[in-house]
């Protein structure tokens, strides 16, 4: 049985004697006796090492895994090249907390301050912090960035990703910030409303771009109304469509968000996913976080160090620009690797990929009964179909090891494609949806 | 060492996807026209790249971690591969729930068992840190006020020692802050408490053992006192190492908790993070929980479920050590920081001298006031011997402190030989007080320029083009 307790009964003992106890009830006066435990906790005994590997596997194998997924809606299917998992697997970075003492902490800062820097290169801006919990949190903490004693108001596009939204509300309702919703128009914000909505209370609009429907959203016309009203503008980006879209530094966002899991984490049902945040040097003090940079040390070498520390919570307390302290560093340094590995040329070719299937899927399903929803807009690698009746399409492409896309209300269905998608994956499902739908 | 952009050559690069296989497609508009930089290196130099950094890095099997009020525990690796199954990490988060039985099952034990080890009724494993439960749990004591239509508890109380994450949760959460005094003890002193409580009381944050390493004694009056004002006690469990198995803060008068995954129960810290903080609560809070979609509920902290692999290694663990183990881990880990603490105290003051719990804190004031060496140029001395230094300059009410947390997972070798290092220090401290502003002398970089990297951030590489 593991219990990972080194030192035998007899060695604790001895311990125990030398610092002059009696037993391991001497170290527990001052529980008052009332509160001390008197039976043994209600979980099972011990279990050996062969037996947790057979509960869990147990367990793993209750769920069903898709080898063809076309479903996304904020949890991408991407590859993942092997070295991005050996790196990450490494226990020096595993196994190591925050790098508090920069002298022994030079690899987990240099891969963060990288890592700064990719986040940087993707949306065009100046300054990224070292990662948060994942993108609606990113989100939820660009909004409170945002904020001052005149705005406080926060606009968040109806066509940002409905679970964004939801945090992006209960972090609100901690600060009791007023969060109103812009109206979707087409697929995309409804620019005429947004206007009418943009007053002189209002901190922020948050837009997300592809947006939940995968389309693209007029960022040029929203950039320039919410800044005529002297608001902020929050976008929220994928990150693997950064290779090939008009960054939010060049759109002119004031900060740059989002989830980072495309970059190397796989689906993990949820998480460890990556938040990232980036902005222009003018916010960068407002930023929440962890923040590299760079120095030298006493002899003159460069040093990677954690900076900007005022901002944080174990220095100004109640007055920190967030409460964060851990953050998901491993996953940024997954998503450091995972773009050190595919290198300039291959990012852009999974981004093209991307488009390019999904684009296709969208003509296969338009042809077997499925017609898009908006056909005039525009997206990346995600978009939105009728469909009568999605659960019979569903099931049928379940029956057949797929997972289709996500079903949405109103009888449509948010599907997406990346460059996992094999052109006969896609052939075969939309044969598969065509025989439900009979087109 | 060179930059991951330093080392790249244009054209270089390992391709790891077939052709398209399809024809290309771009949107029509909106393309970037800024130049993306990535690095381009083959795989040889990515892996070296890496391999070299990790080599820079100093982790838990890299050496001792004493690094108080981080629990920087063992991370088994059985725990490692249960969650790199590709049952679990191939599963997508929106799949339908009769295909997810699985993760439903990880989930809903884990929570069971959180329960039991807590004295708690519900759990949500959607927060994925502790500060980010430590807001959920606050989220919870205003939903419940307000509920109560009892607006005017806006208060939250924190002594003086807490994290520095609790008051800004609590900020975060739009509470006022009301910070109240320790005793000379480093407890919570019950005048200033019976004084802090009133009408406007919204809840207690605290930490017990708390972050000075002792078990607060008084600490059924004091989840009394403030029930009484009409508040709620809120438990910070960074510190649960210490006394799981042995007490639970639901039998101590708490209403609503945090745990640390990353640090009671076995996760990695991954260098920061990802970590887990599950909130827990008391029945009468369990509708506000978030990520259960209940009536009431106060809606979501992040996307999904909460970082889902980290609940699986906790698992992992919590079958592993089972019930015998788990009070066997707290009595050793308490065990261990005794030990130290009485090979070291003829030298090294402590700030409270009693029995401490899984930590302890060595306050160097007098040694500062004598030497000019201070608890930063203690640490940084251990860092040419191989140890991971205490935490330094916490708790506030410290002065010159050093915290150290063992934790079980040592030997007593280890600690023999910590202990020994610790008094060579001292000794040298003593007769070379000069030479410790020095130190490290052995380590890949030696002390950084702190304030140039403040006053002039440097925070991304600068490409040429």
């Amino acid at each position: 049985m593991g219990n990972y307790i080194p030192n035998t009964p007899a060695e604790q003992q001895e311990m125990l004697k030398e610092c002059g106890y009696s037993g391991f009830d001497d170290l527990y006066r001052d529980i008052p006796e009332s509160v001390l435990l008197k039976e043994p906790l209600d979980i099972p005994a011990a279990n050996s090492e062969l037996s947790v590997r057979r509960i869990i596997e147990d367990m793993a194998e209750k769920n069903v895994v898709y080898r063809h997924i076309f479903r996304g809606a904020g949890a991408y299917n991407h590859y993942i090249p092997a070295i991005v998992n050996t790196i990450a697997d490494k226990e020096e970075f595993r196994t190591a907390y925050t790098p508090y003492q920069a002298e022994i902490s030079q690899g987990v800062l240099q891969t963060i301050f990288e890592y700064q820097t990719d986040i940087c290169e993707l949306t065009g801006m100046d300054a990224s912090n070292a990662s948060v919990y994942d993108g609606a949190v990113a989100a939820a903490e660009a909004c409170e960035m945002c904020r001052d004693r005149k705005r406080s108001t926060i606009l968040v596009s109806g066509t940002v990703d409905p679970k964004t939204v939801s945090v992006v509300k209960t972090y609100s309702f901690g600060r009791d910030v007023k969060v109103i919703l812009v109206p979707e128009k087409d697929g995309v914000t409804d620019l005429a409303a947004l206007k009418e909505l943009l007053t002189p209370d209002v901190s922020c609009l948050l837009i997300q771009h592809p947006n939940y429907y995968g389309n693209l959203e007029p960022m040029e016309e929203a950039v320039e109304a919410v800044h005529a009203s002297g608001a902020k503008l929050i976008e929220s980006v994928n990150p693997v469509s950064m290779a090939v879209l008009k960054t939010p530094g060049e759109y002119g966002a004031d900060i740059a968000v989002g989830e980072g899991q495309p970059l190397g984490m796989p689906l993990s049902f949820g998480g460890p996913y990556l938040g990232f945040m980036a902005t222009g040097h003018k916010m960068m003090r407002k930023l929440p976080g962890r923040i590299v940079g760079q120095t030298v040390d006493c002899d003159g070498n460069r040093t990677f160090v954690l900076t900007l520390q005022a901002r944080e919570q174990h220095i100004r307390r109640e007055k920190a620009s967030s409460n964060i302290c851990s953050n998901e560093a491993l996953c940024a340094l997954r998503a450091a690797a995972y773009l050190a590995a595919m290198g300039p040329d291959g990012f852009y070719e999974t981004a093209v990929q991307c488009s390019s299937k999904a684009h296709y899927l969208q003509e296969k399903l338009a042809e077997a009964g499925l017609p898009p929803v908006w056909p005039d807009q525009e997206f990346f690698h995600e978009f939105v179909t009728a469909c009568p009746d999605p659960a019979k399409v569903l099931g049928a492409l379940a029956s057949e090891g797929i997972l289709g896309g996500l079903p949405l209300p109103g009888g449509r269905i948010l599907w997406c494609a990346t460059e996992m998608n094999t052109k006969e994956e896609m052939d075969r499902a939309a044969a598969i949806v065509k025989e439900v739908t009979g087109a | 060492m060179k930059l991951v952009f330093e080392r790249s050559r244009a054209g270089r690069g390992t391709q790891y996807l077939p052709e398209n296989d399809v024809p290309r497609r771009l949107p029509k508009a909106q393309l970037r026209e800024k130049k993306l930089h990535l690095a381009s290196l083959p795989e040889t130099e990515v892996d070296r790249h890496y391999t070299e950094l990790a080599k820079q890095t100093h982790g838990v099997n890299d050496g001792f971690y004493p690094l108080g009020s981080c629990t920087m525990k063992y991370n088994p690796q059985i725990n490692e591969e249960m969650a790199a199954l590709p049952g679990f990490t191939k599963i997508h988060p929106l799949q339908d729930a009769d295909t997810v039985e699985g993760c439903r099952e990880v989930c809903d034990t884990l929570e069971k068992y959180l329960c039991e080890i807590t004295g708690m009724d519900a759990v949500s494993l959607q927060p994925a840190a502790g500060a980010h439960g430590e807001f959920t749990g606050l989220l919870l004591i205003k939903a419940y006020h307000r509920e109560r239509g009892d607006v005017k508890r806006t208060k939250i109380i924190v002594p003086d020692s807490a994290h520095g994450t609790n008051p800004a949760s609590a900020a975060m959460a739009g509470f006022d802050v009301v910070s109240i005094a320790s005793d000379d003890q480093g407890c919570v002193d019950l005048e200033s408490l019976k004084a802090a409580v009133g009408e406007d009381t919204a809840g207690l944050m605290l930490t017990n053992p708390n972050t000075v390493g002792l078990f607060d004694p008084n600490i059924l009056e004091i989840t009394r006192i403030v029930h009484e004002a009409g508040g709620l006690c809120y438990y910070d469990g960074a510190n649960l190492n210490a006394v799981m198995g042995i007490a639970r803060p639901g039998d101590m008068g708490f209403d609503v908790i945090h745990v640390n995954l990353h640090k009671t129960f076995s996760t990695p810290h991954g260098g920061g993070g990802p970590g887990s903080g599950p909130s827990g609560c008391k029945a009468f809070l369990a509708k506000y929980l978030p990520g259960k979609g209940a009536e009431g509920s106060i809606g979501d902290v992040r996307s999904f479920g909460g970082n889902f692999l980290v609940a699986v290694k906790a698992l992992a663990y919590i079958l592993s050590i089972g019930r015998e183990g788990i009070p066997a881990a707290a009595e050793n880990a308490v065990l261990n920081a005794n030990y130290m603490k009485e090979k070291l105290k003829d030298i090294y003051p402590l700030a409270y001298d009693r029995t401490c719990m899984h930590e302890f804190v060595i306050c160097l004031e007098e040694l500062k006031h004598q030497t000019d060496v201070s608890a930063l140029d203690i640490a940084k001395a251990m860092l040419d011997h191989g140890i991971h230094p205490p935490t330094m300059y916490f708790p506030l009410i410290v002065h010159e402190a050093l915290m150290v947390e063992p934790t079980e997972t040592e030997t007593k070798e280890t600690l023999d030989e910590a202990v020994r290092i610790f008094r060579d220090i001292y000794d040298e401290a003593v007769k070379n007080p000069e030479a410790m502003h020095e130190k490290p002398l052995h380590t890949p970089v030696r002390r950084p320029d702190e304030v140039l990297a403040a006053r002039s951030p440097v925070i991304r590489y600068a490409f040429e083009d």
